[in-house]
């Protein structure tokens, strides 16, 4: 008899989902995670205090920019980046209590520590050991580093760091223009930073189709922020003051100044420091953990979730990863569709995608119909003056099968729900075409554009 | 307590099957055994009986294609009288018991559907829509009418052109001469009626020499799995029987072991299920050769279709009158036509014409081959 049914490693959003729900099964359930609080990268230094600074800064520059076109004279904002800090603070504190909260409620025991695989049905936690049946790996990642530009935190720092700045620099730096790039580059430019991107490829959030990365790198530049595109951090020098970064392109070479620099180049498994090798759990080059097509390792009863795995590194994905494992371990297969997980950047405008992307589409020689409906003809946008972007919807050229939907527009991260729902249940342009949408609402334009793809859109 | 109804077993080759009929809805009271679904599957329909007594909950809606094993819904055995709430379906997944960690090795099972899992999918779906919808748009016309097809014709229409394409099938004749059979029936009937309490027909010698003629070419008893030849050790013999559904097989197992008697007496049973349509999915399995008798439509010749896995299958055809030359005379016999249909990638020609052959010889001297033996 071993202590435990399941043992989850790592209480992020894949971990402690899961260990929730094994709970909830009627599993007997510990939860083992290296911080002293709950929720992992997500709820401590990711998503949540992200989308806080988001908001607040968007709130500010909105007064200070915006405000004016309504009528409302705001001639003096200001903010103060303390109290903006202390707030989101507060909700992070918030959430991870209510994470020890549900623990509780659902009689989930954790154990705070570093765990590590003594054998493959034994975890070993600052000196204590604890078996279980099974053991969910659920470990996470953490931000890649340059090796000529390590992670002081302060001047030189990651996700992490930016999230703790205690003012606003002056000028900033940040090396990689993906969505955790563009979205605190968002942040600290709202409030007052000059920003500058260094991004390797030739597109910024090259995990969204191109139209929709064109269309952001032109609001954003609007918006005040640059990018150098195709060009690379080479190196870099820190001295007390600032960060000199070397950076080329194909034709030139600059140098480029900053009080601090963020490094958004990806992220990397945590897969390193859990005993993986001693008990021989197989991993990729990368050090992503090798799972079947149920999350099993080379151990049946050894199970990898979320970023750990590789895959989009996304907080929902992890946890829906966690549900399935959990349901197979009570014998029940739940399908997981990782076309109809959705992905967000929760910058102005939100970029939201779910489904295929064109370029995949193209490569696999698929046959569809593509129709993009732009904002500017969306009554509710025009009520708002929120007018910036537009919907694009693919569709499968016979059978109408809708394949991919990608929004950038305000509000995209909730308009995506629909075409969620829409993809898992293999829907067809049409059905979501004649679906009624509310009026006037933004959703509408995905209605219209659904029109567009195989009909006509009556709006435009 | 609940308990979970399930797609039984449907046979070998049937793995899944579509929602005909919902004779009982959710929240109703069910006594145990009392029909609460109907199946339709290409070779029959089954009825779903409750396994215990207590409150239905339907998880299936009518024209729903469910699988071999699939939950339909549940009966709920403490509740009691007739409504009552739903349970959520966590529920019933909360009751599986726990599977020992060791015993779930690589399952097989398929949890993460990737985008190649997607585009499969939908493409299959396309595929179904595009073959069934031409025929529900096009419009009536005065001088014709338009039904859609059931279910089961649909299969059946499928079923016959994959055999015609999965297999090299070919037809062989010979002909019979009844008479022996006919003069035996003639002066024996009576006393068997006495003693079985069952006419003594036709199908009984036929189904008795073919058992024979498959001992000796127990190729036509045999099937292609892969690219191995299985021969079956047994004798089942499928008796095809039309019914208002469309054509059922229902099959006489071990026909070897088995009196003129107890086949007569199967057969009749099975005629009558047959034309109540409570036959059940297990008695059309496990054929191994069929018999189809079109004599009694009035058939003089036909090239019966393989029933697949099946490697043969033996037509029958009306006994008529005709001049046949016997020791260099000239005399009238009942004579009926044989066809052979069989599989040419494992039956070749001389097998199958020595298999008719040897019916005609067992056929034409009832007493000494079939019965007395």
């Amino acid at each position: 008899m071993r202590d435990y049914q399941v043992a989850v490693i790592g209480a992020g959003p894949g971990g402690y989902v899961a260990a929730i729900k094994a709970s909830q099964l009627g599993l007997k359930t510990v939860c083992i995670e290296k911080r002293k609080t709950l929720g992992g990268t997500c709820l401590n230094v990711g998503c949540i205090p992200s989308k806080c600074l988001l908001h607040s800064s968007e709130l500010f520059f909105q007064s200070k920019y915006h405000f004016s076109h309504h009528g409302i004279d705001t001639p003096n904002v200001h903010f103060d980046f303390s109290k903006m800090q202390t707030r989101k603070n507060e909700v992070v504190k918030s959430f991870v209590q209510g994470i020890d909260f549900l623990f509780k409620k659902n009689k989930v025991e954790h154990i705070e520590g570093y765990a590590k695989l003594v054998d493959p049905y034994t975890i070993e936690v600052e000196g204590k050991k604890v078996t279980a049946d099974n053991i969910i790996l659920a470990t996470g990642s953490e931000p890649i580093e340059l090796d000529f530009l390590k992670f002081d935190e302060k001047k030189v720092v990651s996700s992490t760091g930016a999230l703790e700045l205690s003012s606003i620099p002056k000028k900033m730096a940040i090396v990689g223009a993906g969505i955790i790039g563009v979205e605190l580059g968002s942040v600290f430019s709202r409030l007052g930073a000059s920003v500058e991107f260094v991004e390797f490829l030739d597109r910024i959030c090259p995990t969204f189709d191109k139209d929709i990365s064109d269309a952001a790198y032109k609001v954003f530049t609007k918006q005040g922020m640059k990018f150098s595109l195709s060009h690379k951090v080479t190196s870099a020098k820190v001295d007390n003051e600032q960060v000199f970064l070397q950076v080329e392109g194909a034709k030139k070479t600059k140098e480029l100044q900053a009080d601090t620099v963020l490094v958004a180049i990806g992220r990397k498994p945590n897969s390193s420091h859990l005993g993986l090798e001693k008990v021989g759990i197989q991993r990729t080059e990368k050090g992503f953990i090798r799972v079947n097509d149920c999350f099993q390792t080379n151990y049946p009863h050894i199970f990898a979730i979320g970023d750990v795995i590789g895959g989009q590194m996304l907080a929902h994905k992890a946890s829906e990863e966690g549900i399935c494992v959990v349901e197979f371990i009570k014998g029940t297969t739940l399908k997981l569709s990782y076309v109809a997980i959705p992905s967000v950047a929760y910058t102005y405008p939100e970029i939201a995608s779910v489904g295929f992307m064109e370029k995949v589409l193209q490569e696999k020689n698929i046959p569809y119909k593509s129709f993009s409906f732009p904002m500017k003809a969306n009554s509710r946008a025009k009520c708002t003056g929120q007018e910036e972007g537009f919907v694009k919807v693919l569709g499968h050229k016979t059978d109408k099968t809708l394949l991919g939907v990608h929004i950038i527009a305000a509000n995209a991260s909730e308009l995506i729900g629909e075409a969620a729902v829409a993809i898992q249940k293999k829907m067809t342009i049409d059905e979501l075409a004649n679906t009624p949408h509310a009026h006037p609402t933004l959703s509408e334009a995905i209605k219209e554009a659904s029109l567009g793809a195989f009909d006509k859109p009556l709006h435009l | 307590m609940k308990k979970e109804v399930k797609v039984p077993s449907l046979g070998e080759s049937i793995t899944e099957a579509t929602v005909s009929n919902i004779l009982k809805t959710s929240g109703s009271y069910v006594e145990m055994d009392e029909e609460i679904i109907e199946l339709e599957t290409d070779k029959v329909n089954q009825t779903i009986n409750a396994p215990e007594s207590g409150v239905l909950t339907v998880n299936v809606k009518v024209d729903d294609v469910v699988k071999v094993g699939q939950v339909l819904g549940e009966i709920d055995t403490e509740a009691k009288g007739p409504k009552k709430e739903e349970q959520p379906k966590e529920e019933v997944k909360r009751e599986k018991p726990k599977e020992e960690p060791e015993k779930k090795l690589q399952s097989g099972a398929k949890i993460r559907e990737t985008e190649e899992d997607f585009l499969q999918s939908i493409g299959s779906e396309q595929k179904e829509e595009a073959k069934e919808k031409p025929v529900e748009q096009k419009k009536e016309s005065k001088n014709e009418k338009r039904t859609r097809m059931s279910k089961l014709r649909r299969v059946i229409a499928q079923k016959l052109v994959e055999v015609k394409n999965q297999t090299a099938m070919l037809t062989t004749f010979n002909e019979v001469d009844m008479k022996e059979i006919i003069d035996f029936r003639k002066n024996e009937q009576e006393s068997f009626q006495k003693k079985h309490g069952v006419k003594l027909g036709f199908m009984s010698f036929f189904i008795k020499a073919a058992v024979k003629a498959l001992e000796q070419y127990p190729e036509i008893n045999g099937y292609i799995e892969g690219e191995e030849i299985v021969v079956r050790k047994y004798y089942n013999i499928g008796v095809a029987v039309g019914t208002e559904k469309g054509l059922m097989v229902p099959v006489i197992n071990d026909c070897d072991k088995k009196s003129f008697a107890e086949i007569e007496k199967e057969l009749k049973v099975f005629a009558e299920k047959a034309r109540e349509g409570s036959l059940s999915i297990d008695s059309l399995q496990g054929g191994g050769f069929t018999i189809s008798n079109g004599g009694v439509y009035g058939s003089m010749l036909s090239t019966p279709i393989l029933n697949p896995p099946q490697s043969g299958i033996l037509g029958m055809h009306a006994i008529q009158k005709r001049a046949v030359v016997i020791e260099d005379e000239i005399v009238i016999r009942p004579m009926m036509y044989l066809a052979l249909s069989y599989d040419h990638r494992i039956v070749d020609g001389k097998e199958a014409i020595g298999f008719l052959v040897q019916m005609k010889n067992y056929l034409e001297d009832p007493v000494r081959q079939l019965v007395d033996s």
